[in-house]
């Protein structure tokens, strides 16, 4: 798995998932299924991409098909870069 | 009419009497409270509480409090005076921006809003928090952006850092918890029962402040769909001027409607693909229903099952292990 994966899969570890749900975290599971995305979830996610990966997200590209796994958030992320 | 449209509908005669029985009952008999105190902030839901209340205990054991601030609309009181002088209850008005004021409430909001635009000047701009615009014309996440209104210049909209929107919100809601505050002094002072004005979208949704106005001894429309309060606003002759009027937030300093901020989508048809989802109805047949598409209602079901999922936290009374 690629680096962006990895570090999208580390912020999502440290600051959403109990340290006994680390195994259960897929790269494809749906975030907002796990109810890891709420208001204020997204905008962290938001906040790290863009601080991480030096792109500027808009609001209008905060979408399910961007946002609801790592493996989406990936895509994205290198979209923008 | 369609049959969503058609559920929606309740006899609101009934649906009075059967309310006014259970209030009466739980304040008198069950409390023990001599009557009750309702916020009333010129809006539908404080009108029908406060109008169920009167119809439950009397206009002699119903007092109503109006609460303003600095960024409450002027409409807000007038709305309160008329509706208490409708209903013939007592009306107490306490504005709470001193006290906000002394516990820096609005220096804690400016210094939040400063992280997102640097330049805000409190004595002119105006802000509110929105979301994304309309959830059936386009998808999106629910992600708050900072709208600021300057005198003279189009509307500037910045998505929130984390830090930002949680201390715009943690300010914000001292205004809610200042009101419960005062409700319970007025209701403890005259033995009475806070009665709370959160709707079923505000309750299920999460679209209330925990200890704020959900702190409350009873809610008796928690149970009905915002549509459905508006069906007993008519039968209870609550003043057209508060039907007609947009629901709003009144808690930034730009006016807000609760569509913007919160729900995204016009509540009567928000409502209806609600209903039909606790119906067990599809989102093709709900769609086939209302004249939408399948992919429209999906969302609108999927924000939803979102929101109720992620405020549960602001449903839960303190927990304790056995």
């Amino acid at each position: 798995m690629s680096k962006v994966e990895n570090k999208i899969r580390q912020f999502l570890i440290e600051n959403f998932v109990l340290s006994d749900q680390v195994d259960e975290m897929g790269f494809d599971e749906s975030l907002l299924e796990k109810g890891v995305i709420d208001s204020t979830g997204v905008l962290e996610l938001v906040f790290f991409l863009e601080e991480q990966f030096g792109i500027e997200v808009d609001t209008s590209e905060v979408l399910p098909e961007n946002f609801d796994s790592i493996n989406r958030l990936a895509a994205y992320v290198r979209q923008k870069q | 009419m369609s049959i969503l449209a058609e559920a929606m509908q309740i006899q609101a005669g009934e649906e009075v009497a059967r309310l006014s029985k259970w209030m009466k009952n739980q304040i008198f008999h069950e409390f023990k409270r001599r009557g009750a105190v309702i916020g009333v902030s010129g809006g539908i839901d404080s009108a029908v509480s406060l109008a169920l209340a009167v119809h439950a205990l009397g206009k002699n054991r119903v007092v109503a409090l109006a609460m303003p601030e600095q960024d409450s609309s002027p409409d807000s009181q007038k709305l309160a005076e008329e509706i208490s002088e409708k209903f013939g209850v007592e009306l107490v008005v306490n504005d709470v921006f001193p006290a906000l004021d002394a516990m820096g409430c609005y220096d804690k909001l400016a210094a939040s809003i400063k992280e997102t635009f640097p330049d805000y000047d409190a004595s002119q701009d105006k802000i509110k928090l929105v979301l994304p615009n309309n959830l059936l014309e386009k998808p999106g996440l629910n992600i708050f952006s900072l709208a600021l209104l300057r005198p003279g210049q189009l509307e500037q909209r910045k998505i929130l850092s984390p830090k930002a929107y949680l201390g715009i919100v943690a300010a914000s809601n001292m205004k809610q918890r200042i009101r419960m505050l005062s409700l319970y002094y007025h209701a403890e002072k005259r033995n009475y029962a806070v009665i709370g004005t959160a709707n079923k979208n505000e309750h299920e949704q999460g679209f209330f402040v925990k200890y704020g106005d959900g702190g409350a001894d009873l809610q008796p429309i928690r149970h009905l769909y915002k549509s459905q309060v508006y069906q007993l606003a008519r039968y209870l002759e609550v003043p057209q001027e508060i039907i007609q009027r947009t629901p709003t937030t009144d808690t930034y300093s730009a006016e807000s409607t609760q569509e913007e901020f919160y729900f995204r989508v016009p509540f009567e048809l928000l409502d209806k693909i609600w209903l039909g989802m606790e119906e067990g109805m599809t989102a093709d047949e709900v769609a086939k229903d209302m004249g939408l598409t399948a992919e429209q209602v999906q969302r609108v079901m999927d924000d939803l099952t979102q929101k109720k999922r992620t405020t549960e936290y602001l449903r839960t009374i303190p927990l304790a292990i056995s």
